[in-house]
């Protein structure tokens, strides 16, 4: 075991990572720790924009847009948060252009901006152009971009060590944060980070579901960290599911394709999203268009021999247009359907894409360890994070500008709190948690396997935790959790080295997805309301009496020892709500 | 409008499996020294990756073989890897298309030291990243709002922006292989992007940086670079630019 000392540790190397990495470098001792190299991380594969009132192309300003977000979230959003967003998103912009991002341009040479779901003019009177974007990758640009800025500024980078635990300490009754203990990858050597302050970046945790955006590797160890060692996860059961994901795949194509002019269209090539939202048709929030999707093919109008899926149709718009401004997603139609997007229609499926919930904070960036405590020295931004700026339903767009506008304030914060505060005191044997889980891992002989447990979470979260929800298919789902949670303690591996062991870091990430999975679902299954993302068909209204406050889950344990039980307790967390009042939302 | 036509996506519907034949190269040091080629069959559907091959016989069969990859759709750069001799995204190769009536080979990308299995030591190669000032330079007071680029300025450096460092052009080059101290196609590559940036003002520097010994001049326009790139990106010519810069120092 090593010991290392920073002032700040920054969990991550994703938009959100880096972005608090440039300002946490600039103002304190900094390390940041990783499980993957900084340019493979998610953010990378963003493609469509990041949001911004700039005005460039048409009338806007940031009032319209935390309107959208707001309305977007079917108003589980903080408002004081969205604000913070909406008017900070214009220099997030800016910051990005002067760090260098190549943005598409307009004729003047200002950065373009082009439409997206939600976004609108005049509180929802029609769709407004807010996404700056660089063609389909901008997300890719993003990452690109704060990368070469980490290596202008030198920012110190721990490459493939996986944060597996966060050190709580209680000092004269307060719960602070020691600092964090990561495994490396190359070595199998376990490295406790004392700090004074930890800031956790490390993005969602979509790989609980089979048809997914998101890449294997986010499995939610950040989230499961912190819940693990007894702080709250917010509003879990907000998960958002992407209408276009490549059928089966899950490969997302961006939104971007409708804001170009695309149409979803059923098997009688019928326009059917002019029937549930007649304003913003194609460009209504993602949740609406999903849940019309599949009730196209749950009515029989869906396509192909089993009639599960829709068309993305881009026929109609000149090639010149895709190849300028959809050039990846065109190519993933090529590469991994062989369609050709000039000519046929992408059949498509929703995804399961982003995780609205998270570690709890406030719009420092600080970690909550209940309705309004903070955690001394604790931090989280981006996906892993709830400000909550999305609320039950994150619009297109916002999460690459919620990762820069909060990764910054996170990175600022926590270096701040470092100039002046003192270490805690590491425990008594800081990695005796994450030393104890490897070692049972590698000395296991159950016979049980990481990959058939994964897939039958997998099954079971697709199967009943997704678009459409009922009291019965999530009980269904928590019992299948609980089963195979207690079939993970008897999983075994078969690499026993401590060199690049992949194997044994599936199995703990498989243990992550296993609680977290339950969390969600036992979040949802309270709910008994349809709001945003979180769709319950047994309640299909939204209920402003009894559910306008946000989910807050934490890990209760009771017993000892090998006897000990751990199930999940529900509180709730008041919503902040400033200039709107809810609404009915309509498209 | 008209229907639109669905036979290609119903073709795509119908899973044909096949077995096919995985020859991987395998290296444990912490096992042993030697290097050994183990073959694996697998059924598969062989419109499927390369990468899901994999991660079927890590997941059913061999959980010791070891390899990166995280995005899955050919973003992340996790992934590039020898497949039949060529270097490719594991991610972004389907079956189908390598001929799996014969065994497939799958090594790791050369002239980087292999650590285990496919996985190879990617630092050498960041550092020639690194080396090259990868990053925007500019002088005077900053704008208040954003700089101003015209849509051909931008477009002049596109092609170089869509790198993902997976390094399958660098270890696809000879001199590469033969001479650790070049610093390789990407690096060059991504000081393009800077050197024919309109807003950039370092290309001076860069370009001296890429005037050493073990810069441009090394180069010798074998094309494999630009065969490699699972991005295609005009590799190749992206490197006659700078050195074309290098002679005119107009850029
Ligand atoms: C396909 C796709 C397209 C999208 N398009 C858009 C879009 O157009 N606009 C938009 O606004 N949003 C979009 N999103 C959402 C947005 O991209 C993500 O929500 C956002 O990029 C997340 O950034 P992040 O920094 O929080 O996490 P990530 O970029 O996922 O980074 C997570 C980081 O944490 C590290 N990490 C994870 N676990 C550990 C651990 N245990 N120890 C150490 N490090 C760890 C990883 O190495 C990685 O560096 C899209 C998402 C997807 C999947
Ligand atoms: S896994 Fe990301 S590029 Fe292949």
């Amino acid at each position: 075991m090593k010991i290392h000392k920073y002032d700040t540790v920054i969990v991550g190397a994703g938009g959100a990572g880096m972005r608090a990495a440039i300002e946490a470098t600039k103002r304190s001792r900094t390390a940041v720790l990783t499980k993957l190299y900084p340019t493979r991380s998610h953010t990378g594969a963003a493609q469509g924009g990041m949001a911004a009132a700039l005005a460039n192309v048409e009338e806007d300003n940031w009032e319209w847009h935390t309107f959208d977000t707001v309305k977007g979230g079917d108003y589980l959003v903080d408002q004081d948060a969205a604000e913070i967003l909406a008017k900070e998103a214009i220099d997030a912009v800016l910051d990005l252009e002067k760090m260098g991002l190549p943005f598409n341009r307009t004729p003047d040479g200002t950065i373009d901006q082009r439409r997206f779901g939600g976004h609108t003019r005049s509180h929802g009177e029609a769709p407004v152009r807010r996404a700056c974007y660089a063609a389909d990758r901008t997300g890719h640009m993003i990452l690109q971009t704060l990368y070469q800025n980490c290596v202008k500024e030198g920012v110190e980078f721990f490459n493939e060590f996986y944060v597996l635990d966060q050190l709580i300490v209680e000092e004269d009754g307060v719960r602070k944060s020691a600092g964090v203990v990561a495994y490396e990858l190359a070595t199998g050597e376990i490295h406790v980070f004392q700090a004074k302050s930890v800031v956790y970046a490390s993005g969602g945790t979509g790989k609980f579901f089979k048809v997914t955006s998101n890449a294997h590797t986010l499995t939610g160890d950040g989230q499961a960290a912190c819940y693990r060692r007894g702080l709250p996860l917010e509003d879990m059961e907000f998960f958002q599911f992407h209408p276009t994901g490549i059928w089966r795949m899950g490969i997302l194509l961006t939104e971007g394709a409708r804001g170009e002019g695309g149409i979803l269209r059923n098997k009688d090539g019928e326009r059917f999203m002019e029937k549930y939202a007649p304003v913003m048709k194609d460009l209504a929030s993602r949740d609406v268009v999903s849940r019309s999707i599949y009730t196209e093919i749950r009515e029989g109008r869906g396509c192909g021999p089993e009639g599960d899926h829709v068309f993305l149709d881009l026929t109609h718009l000149p090639p010149e247009q895709l190849d300028a401004k959809l050039p990846d997603i065109t190519e993933f139609a090529r590469t991994y359907l062989g369609i050709e997007p000039y000519t046929d229609p992408i059949p498509i499926q929703p995804t399961a894409h982003y995780a609205m919930g998270g570690i709890p904070t406030n719009v420092k960036g600080e970690v909550l360890a209940d309705n309004t405590t903070v955690v001394p020295g604790l931090y989280a931004a981006g996906e892993v994070a709830c400000v909550s700026v999305h609320g039950a339903n994150r619009l297109g767009t916002n999460s690459l500008l919620d990762i820069n506008v909060f990764g910054k304030r996170a990175g600022i914060a926590a270096a701040e709190y470092s100039a002046t505060a003192d270490y805690v005191e590491l425990p008594e044997n800081p990695a005796e948690l994450v030393a104890s889980q490897v070692e049972r891992l590698r000395e296991s002989t159950g016979p049980e396997r990481v990959a058939d447990i994964r897939k039958e979470l997998q099954e079971t979260m697709d199967a009943n935790v997704m678009v459409f929800r009922t009291e019965q298919t999530i009980k269904s789902a928590v019992e299948k959790i609980a089963e195979l949670r207690d079939r993970y303690l008897r999983v075994s591996i078969q690499d026993k080295g401590k060199r690049f062991n992949t194997d044994l870091l599936e199995a703990i990430e498989l243990g992550n997805l296993l609680d977290l999975a339950e969390v969600m679902a036992v979040s949802a299954l309270a709910r008994k309301e349809s709001r945003g993302g979180h769709y319950r068909e047994d309640f299909p209204n939204r209920d402003d009496v009894n559910f306008m406050r946000h989910t807050m889950a934490y890990r209760e344990v009771t017993g000892e020892g090998p006897s000990a039980k751990d199930s999940v307790r529900l509180d709730y967390k008041p919503v902040v709500t400033t200039r709107y009042q809810p609404m009915e939302r309509k498209y | 409008m008209a229907t639109p036509v669905m036979d290609k996506a119903q073709a795509t519907a119908t899973a044909d499996y096949i077995t096919a034949t995985f020859r991987i190269r395998r290296f444990n040091p912490e096992e042993s020294d030697a290097v050994i080629w183990e073959d694996f069959q697998i059924t598969i559907d062989p419109k499927e990756r390369v990468l899901d091959a994999l991660h079927k016989i890590k997941w059913d069969t061999d959980g010791t073989l070891t390899f990166r990859r995280s995005c899955a759709h050919g973003i992340c750069g996790s992934d590039a890897m020898r497949i039949n001799g060529r270097n490719r995204l594991a991610c972004k190769t389907l079956i189908k298309d390598i001929n799996p009536d014969k065994p497939i080979t799958v090594e790791p990308i050369k002239g980087l030291t292999v650590l285990k299995d496919l996985v190879v030591d990617m630092e050498p190669f960041f550092q020639a990243f690194r080396d090259v000032m990868p990053f925007l330079v500019t002088e005077g007071n900053e704008p208040t709002r954003e700089r101003l680029q015209s849509a051909e300025d931008r477009e002049r450096f596109d092609d170089t922006t869509k790198c993902i460092l997976c390094a399958a052009c660098t270890s696809s080059c000879p001199v590469f292989w033969n001479d650790g101290q070049y610093f390789g196609p990407a690096a060059i590559v991504n000081a393009h992007r800077f050197i024919f940036d309109s807003r950039d003002e370092a290309g001076e520097q860069r370009l001296e940086i890429l005037n050493d010994k073990d810069g441009v001049w090394r180069c010798r326009t074998t094309f494999n670079c630009t065969d490699a790139c699972p991005r295609g990106i005009e590799v190749t010519k992206a490197i006659q630019e700078v050195k074309r810069a290098l002679i005119t120092r107009r850029f």
